[in-house]
């Protein structure tokens, strides 16, 4: 028989590391034709900080995203990052960008400044150019700047740097630690239907709500949404690399064994939206969140298995024979 | 407004993955460049008696052997540095590395690796972290089974008074969790390249997530200044976690180093599965304190993390676990002791999300399993418990830019959930 | 003992010194340094290495070599005509249908493979085709709107 059942959950993640202090830095600088390398340290392990970045820096100077470059590919040129990991990138190494970036902005005016004989405050950085305030037409495009600058023995290069305050607090009896860069917010609904003539669980649908201060880019956070919950499923379901745990007989060795969602596993409803509450100290308001993406939907799931048979599965995965089991311990008592 | 800052913009990278122009690690290729196979430990505890490696070496097509007499350095590195490159002596799990060859081919290195001499005295392993935090179970580690953080054998969080808030409580409510060991399986295997370039200074294409936490590792391993290592990486075919620890980069380092050629080390499928660093096994043991409100007033949770042979992550995780194990409501009386405990298991490590996808699993079950207890609507009990702007968190953190109940009224009203206009008329802003 | 084998890559003869024991695989990657078909799991189960061979989709891994003489091999090497991408690359492009683009090429040419034959296959198609390509990143969806969105006509072949 094939029952169906609906469980929810919700669930927060921080950026960084616990207590903070783990840095980032960024490096832009002007080429001879005006346009701009940035450098970073952040390694894309396909979460999509090359691209963000690049963004949050095109966005900060007013210059076509096309002008960027990204280099983060070695650490004779690349600069200091504390890692991709803990859904840290965006936040911090973000940070690290704006801060380059205005760093540059400020050097770019004094420089047009002493080109044009106006003060830098009186300038304004729009359009691919830097002009007068209140003269818009006196002004340098960012391709005479580079030429300008790099052939005149001048260099315009910002730096930046940002780490989210180190805990300086901590109290090992009460475990105080007040430093936290940022939590987002998820809130899930699942809905499965499980065979319980073989213990299979199909997920029909997954809705998830996810508040991460801003979405940097929209795409790229969906994809996370997507993917977090792909591996979410499998964490509910299937993988579990010492089934018969503590022993450690048996152990898959392939994917036949160890068992990963693939595209016909996937709920075919996945319906997702982006909440945004700004953090203060965020990129343009971002939070860190791509971890939390495959945290949401397993809880739910497993409480959307208890609405269908009325068993809790309270050890994760709930393979078939975890639910056989369980219906059968239930079917006796 | 803003012009680029929120706007769905495709990959930086995209035309590169789409036409397969992006360059791995694995597609790296140099001339005359050898292959390394590694000598795994085939059983899960042990002294190593006996290693010669002299047939090996002798073999034609094979460049050269290295084993722990081979590391320049320290043969140690982690988090906390305590797992060895190449283990000299005490085997901790099944897996650990005792020697390395470069051939001219994998397979001609695999058959040099059947020519190593080997002695193993075998000893009892211990798997069952309970078991192992028993006084006479046998040793992983020579200074005990139970990792020590400063505050003693657990990761203690203190706040308010638990017991007390369970004499206010209407309903006691416990329940047990367990999690499962996980692969982070990225699709792009773990493989390093390493060579002598033109500047005599040691290459290395990496598959690293962070090219300076491991450049530090690997300095000290090699015994030599960061600026003597050129380390290449940046692009990855998936982490997940799985690429926070070295697997191929010092081994692959130290034979470049030895022969002066170029090398590629590549993990099978196989090996990576079985010897890699895990997303470790997690109990959880809740016992809440519930009025009839549903307002959650003492959480005390003990949480007991296997970390396999080596620290890997695993106190690391088991701090931050402990954070955020409470999840995220507003409670005021909380008690969480964290415990590490050593097992001859593939050390555990960083995966996807670190000890909170642990703790989520847990505490969201415990939260529906509140609800049906006191009869009230899960939805309802979040949205009472909810976390507000200035709440404080189990660590005395201050919650800031709070979201969960937007988060949740979004998703009800997704899911067609009606909820009741006292849920509506809640809000982050305040209580 | 080394054969000379002689096949078609991406419309172009090539012939190669192939052993009997090298897959597919180890001819492309290691010899004709053809990289986008990956090494995933080198046993069939992952997808990475799918090529088209005489346009069905075929682990390389499992293929051995000298089993393709004289027949068509396509890798997405061979997609792209005169620097213009196909429409699925385009397609996948545009969706995020790659995030870290090891299963990409794999992915793009099982649902090549799909379309050729079917060019407007239903979601329940779509996901059958493409669910023997492991994607740990988890861009499934991504690719089915990815393959929708070509199916529809979105993505119409640029004329030369």
């Amino acid at each position: 028989m094939k029952k169906r059942g609906i469980g929810i959950s919700c669930n927060t993640h921080p950026a960084g590391l616990k207590g903070g202090g783990d840095p980032s830095q960024a490096l832009i600088r002007v080429k001879l034709d005006g346009t701009l390398d940035l450098v970073i340290g952040a390694v894309d392990i396909g979460q999509g900080c090359k691209t963000i970045l690049r963004q949050i820096a095109a966005e900060e100077l007013s210059v076509p995203l096309e002008a960027i470059t990204l280099s983060n590919f070695d650490t004779d040129i690349g600069l200091m990052c504390t890692g991709t990991f803990a859904s840290r990138v965006t936040f911090i190494d973000g940070n690290a960008v704006i801060r380059a970036a205005r760093d540059l902005k400020d050097k770019i005016k004094r420089f047009v400044g002493s080109q044009l004989g106006v003060e830098p405050e009186q300038l304004e950085m729009a359009d691919n150019r830097v002009f007068v305030r209140d003269n818009p037409e006196k002004g340098m495009s960012m391709a005479a700047i580079g030429a300008a600058a790099n052939w005149g023995g001048a260099i315009l290069v910002g730096t930046g740097a940002f780490t989210p305050g180190a805990g300086q607090d901590f109290d090992p009896e009460t475990g105080k630690m007040t430093a936290i860069a940022s939590l987002a917010f998820g809130a899930c609904v699942a809905e499965v239907e499980v065979d319980t003539e073989t213990g299979v669980v199909d997920v029909l649908k997954l809705v998830q709500v996810y508040e991460i201060g801003r979405a940097i880019n929209p795409l790229l956070c969906k994809g996370q949404i997507n993917g977090g919950s792909m591996m979410g499923i499998s964490f509910a379901l299937t993988e579990n690399l010492f089934p018969y745990y503590p022993a450690v007989d048996f152990a898959p060795e392939t994917f036949s064994d160890y068992i990963l969602t693939t595209a016909a596993d996937m709920p075919k409803e996945m319906i997702y939206d982006i909440v945004e509450v700004p953090h203060p100290n965020g990129p343009y308001g971002a939070k860190g969140f791509s971890e939390m993406t495959a945290s949401a939907a397993p809880p739910a799931i497993l409480s959307a298995i208890h609405d269908a048979i009325g068993v809790w599965i309270t050890d994760y995965p709930a393979t078939p024979e975890v639910i056989l089991r369980a219906l059968e311990a239930k079917s006796t008592s | 407004m803003t012009e680029y800052v929120g706007k769905p913009i495709p990959r930086y990278d995209g035309i590169g993955h789409v036409t397969g122009r992006t360059t791995f690690v694995d597609d790296i290729h140099l001339p005359g460049m050898l292959y390394i196979k590694v000598l795994l430990s085939p059983v899960h505890k042990g002294i190593i008696r006996h290693l010669d490696v002299s047939a090996a070496e002798r073999m034609p097509g094979v460049a050269g052997v290295i084993t722990a007499k081979d590391v320049p350095g320290k043969n140690a590195y982690g988090l906390i540095p305590d797992q060895p490159v190449f283990t000299p002596e005490h085997i901790r799990y099944k897996g650990e590395r005792i020697a390395a060859v470069a051939a001219v081919d994998e397979d001609t290195a695999m058959e040099a690796l059947e020519k190593i001499k080997l002695e193993i005295e075998e000893q009892t392993p211990v798997f069952d972290p309970f078991e192992a935090m028993q006084p006479d179970a046998p040793l992983v580690r020579p200074e005990g089974n139970v990792w020590v953080f400063n505050s003693g054998t657990t990761r203690k969080i203190r706040l308010g008074d638990v017991e007390e808030g369970f004499k206010q409580a209407d309903y006691i409510i416990e329940g047990t969790y367990t999690n499962s060991t996980n692969d982070h399986a990225p699709m792009e295997p773990q493989v390093s390249v390493a060579y002598i370039d033109e500047t005599d200074r040691l290459a290395i294409h990496t598959v690293s997530q962070d090219l300076y936490f491991h450049l530090g590792m690997l300095s000290a391993i090699f015994n030599l200044p960061m600026n003597k290592i050129r380390y290449i990486g940046g692009t990855v075919g998936g982490g997940f976690g799985a690429k926070n620890d070295i697997h191929c980069d010092h081994v692959a380092g130290l034979m470049a180093l030895k022969i002066r050629k170029p090398v590629k080390y590549r993990l099978t499928r196989h090996e990576e599965m079985l010897y890699t660093t895990k997303r470790g096994p997690w109990t959880f043991e809740f016992k809440d304190g519930v009025k009839k409100d549903g307002r959650i007033v003492a959480r005390k949770v003990r949480t007991i993390h296997d970390t396999g042979a080596y620290s890997g992550m695993g106190p690391y995780v088991v701090d931050k676990n402990a954070i955020l194990v409470a999840g995220p409501f507003a409670i005021p009386n909380i008690w969480i002791d964290g415990i590490c405990v050593y097992t001859n298991k593939p050390p555990a490590s960083s995966m996807r999300g670190f000890g909170i996808i642990n703790g989520t699993s847990a505490e969201q079950l415990q939260m529906n399993r509140i609800a049906e207890a006191i009869g009230m609507d899960p939805w309802e009990i979040r949205f009472i418990n909810a976390w507000r702007d200035g709440d404080i968190g189990a660590t005395q953190f201050t919650v800031v830019a709070a979201g969960l109940i937007e988060a949740m009224k979004r998703a009800a009203e997704l899911a067609g959930v009606e909820l009741p206009e006292r849920l509506k008329a809640m809000s982050s802003r305040g209580r | 003992m080394k054969y000379i084998l002689s096949f078609v890559l991406n419309g172009q003869p090539v012939d190669v010194l192939a052993e009997p024991t090298d897959t597919l695989l180890d001819v492309l990657r290691e010899k004709l340094r053809v990289m986008s078909p990956k090494r995933g799991c080198d046993e069939g189960d992952c997808g990475a290495c799918t090529v088209l061979l005489n346009g069905e989709p075929v682990r390389s891994c499992l293929t051995l070599a000298l089993s393709v003489a004289g027949q068509e091999v396509m890798t997405v090497e061979g997609l792209s005509k005169n620097g213009k991408l196909h429409p699925l690359q385009r397609a996948f492009h545009e969706h995020y249908a790659a995030q870290c683009g090891f299963c990409t090429p794999g992915m793009i040419l099982a649902a090549k493979a799909l379309l050729d034959k079917n060019p407007h296959p239903t979601r329940e198609e779509i996901v059958e085709a493409i669910s023997g390509n492991l994607c740990r990143c988890g861009t499934y969806q991504e690719v089915l709107e990815a393959v929708q969105a070509v199916a529809r006509g979105e993505y119409a072949e640029v004329k030369e």
